[in-house]
């Protein structure tokens, strides 16, 4: 099933946005919420060729559902709550008011500092099949009634990792919203920096953490929502930089990858580790929010900024 | 290439020992040999990224404790994150420069296996980072520039690391750094891996020393990410494009501290004298600046960075 964007979000907006192919399909059998960041990406890709399947086995409770059952329910399994990985578009529309998302006018040509092999030919083609420019979506929108700036990562864009592209459409919606004096909400999804920029991956990280305190310090609210995987240098900068850390349910949040903590202590890590419910146990994450109770949290959350205290 | 130079050197510096040792000097061998190092030493040309790799990661290098001694005076080292844990990866404190009073951070490996251990082999956890930030906000306080020095295989991959917070502290590290309203000149000089590097970096100045290698990620995690085999580093290191002359071609770098040839452990005594002037140098460019103008020089710096790749459509 593919829908034209066009058709969500108002017709004046698509100008910008060009046509944004949203194709929910690969959403539910995408990124078990229980693999680590790099399996996610595997079991995307793997599953890619069973979309006429109209199966899926959830990862949690192991039963067997009808994807469109799934997908009507935000990608979350309707018996056990399990998270399913979903396509930044697909968020943006159940988070914001009906037609009222615009884009931010930010798209960044190709660039390969490292002239690393055959780089550009991946980006088409992951431009060709999830219809964003990168693996940021980031617009303006009304979230009941409130006005913001909204950034998506998608995971299904090369892990969401942070090259050039996606952390100078960070930092131009951190900007924007500075400049406006609209609230942030970014939602995080990145298996960590982009390996094939190297060392301009790094400076990502300085350069969006250097605007997040820019707009802190001008008294912006930032609400950051973790959601699965969540690691490496997006959770070493901007992801962690919220004045509101929210979280969804079992999502994979850490620095450092499970794997490689594994190699390095030499143990299996616990069970529950690095997990949103774990960040919350040692005060990392103010709340945990069901993706179904995403929406009237940040409305709430925005409620109670919207006048300021004397 | 480097590496079967340097374990030539090593044996032939042994044997100088044994002949300094000896009851008779056999002042002719001992010729023979010196003469012997010095061409081994001028050998070291033309080096390759692994081979700088090699050097960056020296166990003879000069290390931040090295530095401190032989550049600043008057150190007065500060422990502690003042939320209840001491990192030994990280070492810093207050010392004059040329008469100024300066606050002085860096990543610490030690010199021996039990300082090793003690300090984690230069691998910060969060507390590190917690400390450096605290130093450096007290820097601020009281109007002290900032020099750091970067020599780190990354942030710690760890249990305990992870559950207080890893990513929240090298993210707040960089955010609060952006904004620093004194001057920071922060130089790599040995391995600046990963976010564990940067997190002390977000500087007005950002140089490296001639064989030092600054990226994303260790070699050898590089290599295990591309090709799942850590051995094949040296072919990761061409592709990487860590040394300090490739990131000056990037403009991630303001500039590159020379070296003696063979590397910085061959002549420290030369190297202090070196840095110093460097940091002498950029230190100068920022004290007519006045305190917002510093953090604006800062933001715009990390802003632009990548200014050169990025293009808008
Ligand atoms: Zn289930």
């Amino acid at each position: 099933m593919k829908l034209n964007v066009g058709k969500i979000f108002k017709k004046k907006d698509t100008a910008e946005v060009k046509v944004i192919k949203l194709n929910d399909d690969n959403s539910v059998n995408a990124g078990a919420n229980t693999a680590s960041a790099n399996k996610a990406d595997k079991d995307s890709s793997a599953q890619q060729s069973n979309t006429e399947d109209d199966v899926t086995v959830c990862p949690k409770c192991k039963q067997e559902f009808k994807k469109q059952e799934v997908k009507d329910n935000l990608n979350v399994c309707v018996a056990c709550g399990h998270h399913y990985v979903i396509s930044a578009d697909k968020r943006m529309k159940n988070l914001v008011d009906k037609g009222t998302f615009k884009p931010l006018k930010c798209k960044v040509e190709f660039t390969n500092p490292l002239n690393y092999p055959d780089y550009e030919d991946k980006i088409l083609a992951l431009q060709e099949k999830t219809g964003l420019d990168e693996a940021v979506l980031a617009g303006t929108a009304k979230i009941d009634g409130y006005d913001a700036v909204i950034a998506v990562m998608s995971s299904k864009f090369l892990m969401g990792s942070m090259g050039i592209a996606v952390g100078e459409k960070i930092t131009n919606a951190v900007e924007y919203a500075d400049r406006k004096k609209l609230p942030l909400i970014i939602f995080t999804a990145s298996g960590g920096a982009r390996m094939q920029e190297g060392i301009m991956s790094l400076m990502q990280m300085a350069k969006t953490s250097a605007a997040v305190e820019k707009f802190n310090n001008n008294g912006g609210l930032y609400i950051s929502v973790l959601t699965h995987p969540t690691t490496g240098g997006v959770t070493a900068s901007f992801a962690t930089l919220g004045d509101i850390t929210l979280a969804e349910p079992e999502a994979l949040i850490g620095f450092a990858g499970p794997r490689v903590i594994e190699q390095t202590i030499g143990q299996k890590l616990p069970e529950g580790f690095q997990r949103s419910e774990f960040l919350q146990e040692h005060g990392f994450v103010d709340q945990i929010v069901p993706r179904d109770k995403m929406r009237e949290t940040i409305a709430h959350i925005l409620r109670l900024h919207s006048k300021r205290g004397k | 290439m480097v590496k079967e130079i340097d374990a030539k050197i090593i044996e032939i510096d042994n044997e100088i020992e044994k002949i300094k040792a000896a009851e008779v000097l056999d002042e002719a061998q001992l010729y023979v040999l010196k003469r012997q190092r010095h061409d081994l030493i001028k050998m070291c040309k033309d080096l390759g990224p692994h081979d700088k790799v090699y050097l960056a990661r020296h166990k003879k290098r000069p290390k931040i404790t090295d530095y401190i001694e032989n550049i600043f005076e008057d150190f007065f080292e500060q422990q502690g994150d003042d939320l209840g844990k001491e990192d030994g990866s990280i070492y810093g404190g207050i010392a004059t420069f040329n008469g100024v009073p300066v606050t002085v951070i860096g990543h610490r490996k030690g010199n021996d296996l039990t300082e090793n251990l003690k300090c984690n082999f230069g691998m910060p956890g969060p507390e590190g980072y917690r400390k450096a930030l605290r130093l450096m906000k007290q820097a601020e306080k009281f109007g002290r520039p900032i020099i750091t020095f970067i020599d780190t295989p990354g942030a710690y991959p760890g249990l305990e690391a992870e559950t207080n917070g890893q990513g929240t502290a090298i993210a707040t590290n960089l955010a609060k750094m952006s904004a620093l309203k004194v001057p920071v000149i922060a130089i790599v000089t040995g391995e600046g891996s990963s976010g564990g590097a940067l997190a002390i970096g977000v500087a007005n100045s950002v140089l490296m020393m001639e064989n030092a290698v600054y990226s994303i990620l260790s070699p050898e995690g590089y290599a295990t990410i591309l090709w799942k085999d850590s051995t094949r580093s040296d072919e990761a290191c061409d592709m990487m494009k860590l040394t300090a002359q490739d990131l000056k071609g990037f403009k991630v770098i303001d500039d590159i501290i020379p070296e003696p040839i063979g590397g910085a452990h061959i002549n420290p005594k030369v190297v202090y004298k070196t840095v110093s002037k460097y940091i002498a140098k950029e230190l100068s460019k920022y004290s007519k600046m006045n305190e917002d103008d510093v953090s604006k020089h800062r933001y715009k710096k990390f802003r632009n960075i990548d200014a050169d790749y990025l293009k808008l459509l």
